[in-house]
């Protein structure tokens, strides 16, 4: 027996930016038109080491499905991927590592905190933890949660999603944005 | 292993290995361990692996919190399990204070666990597919995962870092949504489950991947110190549940399903077999609980158990207890013991050692993770780099139990 | 037949004699002290013998007792016979100044890192162990950290105040 076929006609198109259009030409900025469609596909790398990852695997799976955000492709290659997500907590061990990662990621990057450990060291406070990676590498969003929800993350990476889409296109070769790279002595 | 029909000169180099680094941020490990495999081709020679990148020193932390913040930290050790943890924990307190909780509180105890376990071999069995090249399991079983966080969500109010229950029971009773949920959850969960195994388990690709890979005699499981589904794969009928009941166990029926060569494919299937025993055992259960009367939901222990909040406003006699628990100052008696439970990995055990005062002189937890990884490199010795991958996801790392 | 904690201590007390100490038992569970050149020969004795088979190591750390002079830390064993599931709880004291004990890893693999781990911890020095470094700590790492005389906390932090988050040790945490 035949399948009967469906379609899905709930899809949302966005909005169209701001512009000046005419018969057969649509002008508008390239800040707006990049940013559509960075924010649109992003490429998150998820750098999950403990608790935290296991809620974002929910996140990423059937329930909360976090593709229909346009982060349909997960890479693990840090070269390719736009959004550095670090879940769980970072030991001063792993620190180096999360550094490096960080830094073999192309310009745009943008980082993601994802729980209490990630973000400030969580419950703990000890001798082998980092107490947030903020300490070794910039980050824009923070999510709050031990562990946060999956409805959480998917808050967080829509605010990373509003950052993209307005980010303007000059901020990454602007002296402010050199001078945070140098205080975390990344050149 | 193919034989080698050229003879190839001393020095030359195609006799030479080469060095890959597998870790500790692979797409391929589910979890930050680091391995150094020297590699031959596609067969590995040697590896070494190492740990510690998520060490958090729990039993540091352990040494200065009162009993009750402890519990949290034991959600993070095995945290696809967490239940099992936090309740292995308050049933050592509770032997060591002597405490008996009455019969619907382990019932209860026992749904909780159980489910757990379910949703840890539901994670594993679906990464193992996952890392044979069959996604689709993995997004069909988590999805009944998220019903069993519902069901947690309900008794306690969290999804992943349970922190459910207190020393002595619950903090609060079973709603009559739990019950329901739980009941859904028994009817909706096996026919997923005999779908995934229908998929599975006599699957052509599957079990080319999967058998002979990765395997270990009962012998050197038990050297190794193996335990949980790991040992019972190689054919050791080894449970805590039966070996040193607690909680209530010797009450239910239930077999213990044991594999024969230790490989990747008997792992899975002792996973698989596990989880249909849970869900009679929930059954079991659940009928029990029925019979009980039903305002039961922890032991009478005052001094230990957080009162309720109501009584904390009205009387006298609460609040002191409330605020010396809140405050740690209620002291616990001195002793020394080792009360193990079955983990979804094995046997979790905790080395209490309490000299009186508000917070643990010593706690050590057994983390069975921690001791079967050792066997890693002797497990995917000579095994295609592929199998490793295989190999490390059955045999279920969990960093945080790992690492402590 | 089964194997009782009597008959164990007997058994010990015939091969060992005086040295075998501080027998007792605590929640079903006997424990008991061996001198510390002696541990691999009583972990042998008790694996061999075909009543006792004590043959799974399920676990294995140490204890740090600041205030016993001479015998700080506490190695502490915890055998198991699977046949008759009994469990038994060994220890073996040493001096913080001179911490070598004899490794198990030579009758159960699974010594190796549960002795790595107490290496890392407690810094007690196992003799003949076959890689004997840090595990879980980064290997710069000075002093050891379980010991009891050291912080839990790091020490060169400065974004957390210290009355606010209870560090330190002068209020309740
Ligand atoms: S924030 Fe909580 S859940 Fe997340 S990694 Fe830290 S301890 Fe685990």
């Amino acid at each position: 027996m035949a399948r009967p076929v469906q379609y899905n006609e709930k899809v949302k198109t966005v909005a169209v930016p701001e512009g000046y259009s005419g018969e057969g030409f649509f002008a508008t900025t390239f800040d707006q038109v990049i940013g559509l469609a960075r924010k649109n596909s992003i490429w998150p790398l998820p750098f999950a080491t403990s608790c935290c990852g296991i809620e974002f695997m929910a996140t990423m799976a059937s329930t909360y499905d976090m593709s229909r955000f346009g982060s349909e492709r997960m890479a693990f290659t840090p070269r390719q991927c736009d959004l550095l997500m670090v879940m769980g907590t970072i030991s001063k061990k792993m620190a180096p590592v999360l550094r490096q990662v960080y830094l073999q990621m192309a310009e745009p990057r943008w980082v993601v905190a994802v729980g209490a450990c990630a973000s400030s060291g969580g419950v703990f406070d000890t001798y082998s933890v980092l107490q947030g990676i903020d300490q070794v590498i910039p980050v824009d969003v923070y999510v709050p949660g031990c562990p946060p929800r999956p409805e959480a993350i998917i808050d967080g990476f829509m605010r990373v999603q509003d950052l993209v889409g307005q980010e303007s296109l000059r901020r990454r070769h602007s002296d402010k944005y050199k001078e945070l790279l140098n205080s975390y002595g990344i050149q | 292993m193919s034989e080698q029909h050229i003879t190839l000169p001393e020095g030359s180099i195609e006799r030479q290995t080469q060095t890959l680094n597998l870790g500790p941020t692979h797409p391929a490990t589910h979890g930050v361990f680091q391995n150094i495999l020297e590699i031959d081709g596609e067969r590995i020679v040697s590896s070494e692996s190492t740990v510690g990148y998520i060490h958090r020193a729990f039993e540091k932390i352990a040494e200065r919190r009162p009993y009750y913040q402890i519990t949290p930290l034991t959600d993070r050790l095995n945290y696809c399990s967490s239940p099992i943890n936090n309740m292995g924990w308050h049933m050592t307190v509770e032997k060591l204070l002597g405490i008996q909780t009455p019969k619907r509180v382990d019932y209860l105890r026992i749904i909780i666990m159980e489910l757990a376990r379910i949703t840890d071999h539901l994670i594993c069995n679906g990464v193992v597919g996952v890392d044979s090249g069959a996604f689709t399991g993995f997004l069909y079983l988590m999805k009944y995962r998220e019903l069993v966080y519902e069901i947690y969500e309900e008794i306690c109010g969290s999804r992943l870092t349970t922190n459910i229950g207190r020393v002595g029971g619950f903090e609060r009773n079973f709603t009559p949504a739990a019950f329901e949920k739980i009941e859904r959850f028994l009817k909706e969960y096996p026919v997923a489950l005999k779908e995934f195994e229908t998929m599975m388990n006599r699957n052509r690709i599957f079990m080319e991947r999967t058998q002979g890979v990765g395997p270990i005699s009962a012998e050197r499981a038990m050297n190794y110190g193996f335990t949980g589904p790991n040992l019972r794969a190689a054919g050791v009928d080894y449970d805590v549940r039966v070996a040193q009941p607690y909680c209530s166990y010797e009450d239910f029926e239930f077999t213990i399903p044991v594999g024969t060569t230790g490989d990747c494919y008997d792992r899975f299937l002792v996973r698989n077999a596990e989880m249909w025993e849970s869900l009679s055992i929930i059954r079991q259960a659940m009928d029990k609980v029925k019979e009980l009367p039903s305002d039961v939901y922890h032991a009478d222990v005052p001094a230990y158990y957080l009162p309720e909040k109501s009584a904390v406003y009205t009387k006298m006699e609460a609040l002191i207890y409330h605020f010396k628990i809140i405050m740690g100052e209620s002291d616990i008696l001195p002793g020394e013991l080792y009360n193990p439970v079955e983990g979804a990995n094995g046997e979790l055990g905790f080395y209490l050692i309490s000299d009186g005062g508000r917070s643990p002189y010593r706690l050590h937890f057994r983390r069975p993770c921690f001791i079967y990884y050792q066997a890693y490199g002797e497990l995917i010795k000579g095994a295609m780099l592929s199998d490793a991958v295989i190999c490390m996801s059955s045999l279920n790392l969990i960093a945080g139990e790992l690492d402590a | 037949m089964s194997l009782t904690n009597d008959y164990i201590k007997q058994r010990l007390a015939e091969k060992f004699g005086e040295s075998i100490s501080q027998v007792e038992e605590s929640f079903g569970t006997m424990s008991f002290t061996a001198p510390k050149d002696l541990n691999l020969k009583v972990m042998q004795f008790l694996y061999d013998e075909e009543e006792l088979q004590f043959r799974f190591l399920t676990d294995l750390t140490a204890v740090h007792y600041p205030n016993r002079t001479g015998e700080e830390l506490a190695v502490v064993y915890h055998l198991y016979n699977f046949k008759e599931r009994v469990r038994l709880r060994m220890k073996v004291y040493t001096s913080i100044e001179d911490t070598r004990v004899f490794t198990a890893t030579r009758l159960f693999e699974s010594a190796n890192w549960m002795e790595r781990e107490t290496y890392d911890f407690f810094g007690v020095n196992f003799v003949g162990h076959p890689n004997l470094k840090r595990i879980l700590n980064v290997d710069e790492m000075t002093y050891f950290p379980m010991r009891k005389e050291f912080p839990l906390e790091d020490q060169t932090r400065t974004d957390k105040d210290d009355e606010m988050f209870g560090r330190g040790g002068h209020i309740g945490i």
